[in-house]
């Protein structure tokens, strides 16, 4: 078998070497399959995934480093109080359609999202604009209620990409953007087709073509990367994998990081974790990188705190809540539970949570701490866990970017009620000065941290599996998207 | 009346008469079926934990944008409404529309019944192909090693879960000899490449069948060797080989095509774990990813046609029982 494999493997290198010179189509595999086709009508990355910066665009985007940068708004002026962001649009800009991208169809995007009636599953996005108002076709203004440091930030969101009204009623099956790439084909269960748009405002991308496939079985995943029937698979699903294809001459491995930080989610309102001591206690209780390496394989960053570690403001807060089993269990004895209690650990799907949960009962039991394990479906667990509060413990990861406002909520799941961090919040959002802003995220997360609100565990790591010529993809993930606009074979 | 003149007229006639009272017996419990399988289903899958607006929007929704979803999704309104909304649009033929895909749960259903349907009569024709000859050569040569062999055989394949037979039929056919493609579906544009992608998959869930029904076809074609007809034919001079084939086998199909209409209706719902591995677009999976994302819709047509094609496949062979055999007319 293994003489066959290398012969098998050598024959590849030598067919795939003469038909790579003229690859100018692409197939990515992802793991979930959209749901439908509406980035403005649904919470499924996996809208994002296939649709972002390909075909539709926003008034401003993330770029592969996470940075903010230009979209469809070429340049923006911000009124001195901060209210009033007037938009420059790019000239020339055609729909798929052929319809033309103007101020009107803006106003129409922003509008429709932030109307009563409105299904955007990031409707906050848009909570605080007032009102927007068309200048001329290639200037829009928008008016805030009150500053938003994080307005511009706000747009570059899937779910703020630019619709037009003439194509909005068969989004879902037939989005009509303004990208680089047109929409062709879905198979649904199997596939989407992609096609270079030939009409694009900006530079081409050197593909002509593009397939996304769906597979989210990670041993089919593995299959269909070996046997070559895509091209790459993004957030390729079975780390365990991972050292088999790096070790192969065909492939390339890309680990690069998300904005997920993956933490055990603790109900603060429920006794005995309505209690700091006892928080702290199961802070001391969890050996993150016996965590990170036994369900991730090793992939992952430990975290302190709720914040991205690649962010240029993260704290690094590790210290707060080393390893300590002894700690833990003095600090259990101080509360009042020298026997330990038992609570529920509530796990969704992912197998962060499957594979860590199991890890992190064991570190639990080992000061005193029984949990009742119960596996939940994605549905069950918004019902039980996110909606109702039903839970003691849970593990997810929250992969919104910058999403340390959750800790503002006290009806948010975890349920953690500061004052004073919900007044620094505010003072946040109120601040628009890039100084002014990094000192009190400091502040939010050495709060939190501190308070022990949550167990964090570790920021989320995304692994790319490719074929050895494919270049141009994105390492990280910002946000939920396989940009393909600089995706290229080499010769 | 000249018609009715004879006793022989008379009796097609009572035949007839009850034939005809038989059939609407048997329409009158399917339809009883139906209804109560639509009670059911509807019953279950309202139960199941998970508010489909709510899963739909993630967990930055705001409690309006669900509000607002489940009143275009219909879900603000009773239970009794919505199922009977859906039971009218049923006997419409309108299934009502996928809340996740936003297309007409029809077409979906329409799409991936053409990789579900061949890939299930692909997989009975490979199995039939390999259990009959099997089957019938391991009676003819009962206790011989040729038998012995082909019944070990057959042990394995019973035991072997089809969802790992897969796994290595990739493994060696698609990553390591790369005649075949891991999974996926091109579509019919191509024949030949649509039959080539459903050609390991119809083999992992054809194997453990053909095990199933070459031991089924073996021991009714023993039994069969046992009665008298075959002493008889023996008796006017055939050759045991020869009143194996012209008399057992016929006789022995019986007991063997009633497996394989069990084993069709096996193959087209319970395709599931084989369409997963393959990554095919067809029903089995179709309803994996509904029951996951609650698209109860879609879950609750898919389950109500899988069991109407059931319940009118019963209907169907009730009838054809009944017409050979007027034992069971009489009973009605």
């Amino acid at each position: 078998m293994y003489h066959f494999k290398r012969f098998a493997a050598s024959a590849v290198i030598g067919l795939w070497a003469t038909t790579a010179l003229a690859q100018d189509s692409i197939t990515v595999a992802i793991q979930l399959e959209p749901p439908n086709l509406d980035p403005t009508g649904g919470a499924a990355q996996a809208i994002d995934s296939v649709l972002y910066a390909n075909v539709f665009e926003g008034l401003t985007r993330f770029d592969a480093d996470g940075a903010i940068i230009r979209g469809l708004a070429q340049s923006w002026d911000i009124s001195d109080d901060g209210l009033v962001y007037t938009f420059n649009l790019a000239a020339g800009v055609t729909f798929h359609d052929g319809t033309a991208m103007d101020a009107e169809d803006v106003k129409f995007s922003l509008d429709r999202a932030r109307a009563e009636d409105s299904t955007n599953a990031q409707k906050g996005l848009f909570a605080g604009i007032a009102d927007v108002t068309v200048v001329d076709p290639l200037t829009v203004q928008v008016t805030l209620d009150q500053p938003n440091g994080n307005f511009l930030f706000n747009m570059a969101w899937g779910d703020a990409v630019i619709v037009a009204p003439e194509s909005i009623e068969n989004i879902a099956s037939n989005p009509i953007g303004t990208g680089p790439f047109t929409f062709t084909d879905w198979v649904q269960g199997d596939r989407i087709e992609l096609t270079r748009n030939a009409d694009y405002w900006g530079p081409a991308p050197a593909l002509e073509s593009a397939t996304f496939r769906f597979i989210s079985d990670p041993t089919a995943a593995f299959a269909a990367v070996m046997a070559e029937d895509v091209d790459a698979f993004i957030g390729f699903p079975a780390p365990e994998n991972l050292p088999q294809f790096e070790a192969d001459p065909r492939f390339q491995v890309l680990v690069g990081n998300t904005e997920g930080e993956t933490i055990l989610s603790t109900n603060n309102k429920m006794p005995p974790f309505d209690n700091v001591l006892v928080r702290q206690a199961v802070a001391h209780a969890i050996d993150r990188q016996a965590i990170i390496d036994g369900a991730m394989f090793g992939l992952g960053t430990p975290i302190g705190t709720h914040f991205a570690p690649h962010h240029p403001d993260y704290v690094d807060l590790l210290a707060n809540s080393p390893h300590d089993p002894d700690r833990a269990r003095a600090l259990l004895a101080e509360a009042g539970f020298a026997d330990g209690f038992t609570t529920t650990l509530k796990l969704p799907p992912p197998s962060y949570a499957r594979r860590g949960g199991e890890i992190i009962a064991a570190q639990l039991r080992e000061v005193g701490i029984e949990t009742e394990i119960t596996n939940l479906e994605w549905a069950q667990w918004i019902e039980e866990v996110f909606t109702n509060k039903d839970f003691g413990l849970s593990i997810v990861s929250h992969t919104e970017p910058m999403d340390i406002g959750i800790y503002a909520n006290p009806e948010y799941y975890f349920q953690y009620d500061n004052p004073e961090f919900q007044a620094l919040m505010e003072e946040l959002n109120a601040t628009t000065d890039p100084a002014g802003r990094s000192a009190l995220l400091a502040r939010a997360q050495t709060i939190i941290s501190e308070d022990y609100v949550n167990g964090y565990l570790f920021e989320l790591a995304v692994a790319t599996v490719a074929k050895a010529g494919v270049q141009g993809l994105w390492v990280n993930q910002p946000t939920a998207a396989v940009d393909l606009t600089g995706v290229s074979w080499s010769e | 009346m000249p018609g009715l003149s004879t006793g022989r007229d008379v009796l097609d006639a009572l035949h007839f008469i009850t034939m005809i009272r038989y059939a609407l017996g048997r329409l009158t419990s399917l339809v009883i079926s139906l209804f109560v399988a639509s009670l059911v289903i509807f019953a279950v899958i309202e139960v199941i934990p998970g508010d489909p607006a709510a899963f739909m929007l993630g967990v930055n929704a705001r409690p309006d944008t669900i509000a607002a979803l489940r009143a275009e999704m219909g879900l603000d309104q009773s239970v009794v409404t919505r199922y009977f909304d859906w039971v009218t649009g049923l006997l419409r033929g309108d299934f009502g529309q996928s809340w996740t895909y936003k297309t007409p749960v029809v077409d979906l259903i329409a799409d991936r019944i053409w990789v579900s349907l061949p890939l299930a009569i692909y997989a009975l024709i490979l199995s039939t192909l390999i259990a009959f000859p099997a089957g019938i050569y391991a009676a003819s040569r009962r206790g011989g090693p040729g038998d012995i062999t082909i019944m070990g055989a057959t042990q394995l394949g019973v035991a072997i879960p089809n969802f790992w037979f897969a796994m290595i039929l990739v493994l060696i056919f698609a990553i390591n000899l790369r005649w075949f493609s891991a999974g996926g579906f091109p579509g019919w544009g191509d024949p030949l490449q649509a039959i080539k992608a459903l050609t390991l998959p119809a083999i992992a869930l054809a194997l453990p069948q053909a095990a199933i029904l070459a031991r089924v076809m073996r021991s009714s074609l023993l039994d069969m060797l046992g009665e008298d007809f075959i002493r008889t034919a023996r008796a006017k001079g055939l050759t045991r080989r020869q009143a194996l084939w012209r008399h057992a086998v016929r006789n022995a199909l019986i007991p063997v095509l009633t497996i394989i209409g069990l084993q069709f209706s096996f193959l087209l719902a319970g395709g599931i774990i084989i369409e997963q591995v393959f990554f095919l677009p067809g029903l089995g999976r179709l309803i994996f990813q509904s029951i996951s994302a609650r698209d109860l819709i879609v879950v609750e047509s898919v389950v109500m046609l899988l069991v109407f094609t059931v319940i009118v496949v019963n209907f169907a062979v009730d009838l054809a029982y009944a017409a050979v055999d007027p034992r069971l007319r009489a009973r009605a």
